[in-house]
């Protein structure tokens, strides 16, 4: 499992929702690949365009609120998103980013604190973000049996191996 | 120290003794709820090595996102549904024409009785709290382990209580209620909490205005919110004849925040875009032009809603420049409304009425809007781009704002009409 991130920053406001990650006219889309085509077009248009693996989206409140579309985090890890730092997220989305296999830290600071294009670097089991400037931000580590979920390599994984177990 | 309704539920699907905020479970689920998204649940039940459901009695599936298909892409996530519940013999599957918008399908059919742990793959799951279940939205990899394995972790919630009290005015919906709730708590007030509903109002309102309720609770982020069951409930379950014990919060249990509303001035609410929570009264919308009115979703599309609808509608026309879409929420619902003369009255005011379905409420299909367009709606959300083009506009309402304004062609008090 990463625990460690180094990205790009890109940036987002408050209650940012599913409609906005995945608008509806691209609900039926099975595939992930052209799912990313379109993530977050309604909000910055760039950002499906110039998005890269490994960048970090940074973010306010409420993030991912709103529909329990899983195509949400699907897209933005097709897109290359492997890390989301937000104020708070909604809880479904939280739920299912984890469940994907997209890491996701709660931080008040954090988007105040970097500029869009920042290289930032994460590690998640200290829970620490470092600007390009080496200032430290420290944010709540996730919890036991989310970490769980993301080392057996997300929820798939886990149920594979509960599964295999009951033969 | 006392348990909320709500804990208690989670305490006896986890098999415990109590429970507190925070606690992590892993809860055996009395029923799940899938629609189209069974599709995405179904490509990770497979990749989870699953082969067959936990039980399928405890299951249902019901289409009603893009129905009737409305592509081709949606016709063929239907065709694997349909094979998938074939395969897996799980009779509960509503197909078109046999139900109607799930969560409806959930109260009306008598799927969920109260104290049951409820789950669907859709973020209005709550609906079904109005019931007295603890019912919560999920996403598709979560479903697919429940279909495997019958039980999910679930976080304990903390709970907020809401105290509704006073007699509700003339031509007021349970719409009108939520909305001013949510514009008080904001769409984050209640991020992973359970709120439960409870006062004068709560105890006097009709399953309709509960269902409503509970159905927009998450639109301030909440878990679920949760209505104890009481007489009414009683009455409205009375057909099933099914038993279930009437579970309440104890008179100790712990609330994280209380807040009271007094609902006895207030005027009919409206959401304005492009945000849930960015309400007004109906007074201060002056001049607001409306392209399509639209009447239907598991908010507001119940019997209740129609006759509401068409008391305003009777013997009048919709103006010249509305267009008004009524969508009955279920089959029966339909049904009853042809059968009360209902349809009659919304088809010679020059309304149009189409089968049950999500469409318009999600942008999927079926009365989208275009730029510059603006819709009066008794749906649930107005995020920019729900209704159609980014450059459309989404007013949320009550059943009787909706009609009203239908008439005149602008946002109107339906106590001036």
């Amino acid at each position: 499992m990463e625990t460690t991130f180094s990205g790009k920053v890109w940036k987002f406001g408050d209650n940012i929702n599913t409609d906005d990650i995945t608008p509806s006219p691209y609900l039926t889309i099975q595939s992930p690949e052209e799912l990313a085509k379109h993530v977050l077009e309604n909000e910055n248009p760039d950002f499906p365009k110039n998005v890269q693996k490994g960048d970090i989206l940074v973010a306010g409140k409420n993030f991912g609120c709103g529909s329990s579309r899983e195509h949400a985090p699907v897209a933005l890890k097709a897109a290359g998103v492997a890390l989301i730092v937000a104020k708070s997220f909604a809880r479904i989305f939280f739920r299912n980013a984890i469940n994907v296999g997209i890491s996701v830290l709660e931080s008040d600071e954090l988007l105040d604190a970097v500029e869009e294009g920042e290289m930032i670097k994460v590690n998640l089991e200290k829970g620490e973000i470092e600007t390009s400037s080496g200032n430290i931000i420290k944010t709540n580590p996730l919890p036991e049996n989310v970490l769980g979920i993301l080392e057996a390599g997300g929820l798939v994984e886990k149920v594979k191996m509960i599964l295999g177990e009951r033969g | 120290m006392g348990m909320t309704l709500s804990e208690k539920i989670l305490a006896r699907a986890s098999g415990k003794e109590s429970v507190k905020p925070g606690d992590v479970v892993d809860a055996k689920v009395d029923l799940a709820m899938s629609h189209e998204a069974c599709c995405f649940v179904i490509t990770a039940f497979e990749k989870m090595g699953a082969k067959k459901v936990w039980d399928k009695d405890k299951m249902v599936i019901i289409l009603d996102h893009w129905v009737p298909s409305s592509d081709v892409r949606s016709a063929s996530l239907h065709k694997t549904i349909r094979e998938f519940v074939k395969e897996q013999g799980i009779d509960n599957f509503l197909d078109v024409g046999r139900g109607g918008i799930a969560h409806q399908i959930l109260a009306e059919g008598g799927w969920v009785l109260p104290g049951m742990l409820v789950v669907g793959t859709d973020s209005h799951t709550p609906t079904a709290g109005a019931l007295g279940a603890f019912a919560t939205g999920i996403g598709f990899t979560e479903m697919a382990a429940v279909f495997a394995l019958g039980e999910l972790w679930m976080r304990v919630p903390e709970n907020v209580k809401v105290v509704v009290n006073g007699p509700l005015g003339n031509r007021m919906d349970g719409k009108d209620i939520i909305l001013k709730i949510v514009g008080d708590f904001k769409v984050e007030g209640a991020i992973y909490k359970a709120v439960e509903y409870a006062g004068s109002t709560i105890d006097s309102i009709g399953m309709s205005h509960r269902l409503a309720i509970c159905n927009m609770t998450t639109e301030m982020g909440a878990k679920t919110g949760i209505i104890a069951p009481d007489d009414k409930t009683k009455e409205y379950l009375a057909w099933t004849g099914k038993e279930y014990e009437p579970i309440v919060s104890d008179e100790d249990a712990v609330y994280q925040e209380e807040r009271t509303f007094d609902v006895t001035d207030l005027e009919p609410q409206v959401a304005c875009p492009p945000n849930v929570d960015n309400v007004k009264g109906v007074g201060e919308l002056k001049n607001v032009k409306i392209h399509q009115s639209f009447l239907g979703s598991c908010t507001n599309g119940r019997i209740e809603d129609l006759r509401a609808a068409a008391e305003i509608l009777k013997g009048e026309k919709v103006h010249k420049d509305v267009r008004m879409i009524v969508m009955p929420a279920s089959q029966s619902i339909y049904m009853q409304a042809m059968e009360e003369g209902l349809f009659d009255i919304f088809l010679e005011s020059n309304a149009t009425i189409c089968a049950p379905s999500c469409g318009p409420c999600f942008g999927g299909h079926g009365g989208l809007l275009a730029a510059g367009e603006a819709c009066i709606s008794s749906t649930n959300r107005n995020f920019v781009a729900r209704m159609g083009s980014p450059g459309s506009f989404v007013y949320l309402a009550s059943p009787w704002t909706v009609a009203a304004s239908a008439l005149y062609g602008e946002i109107t008090d339906p106590r001036s009409v």
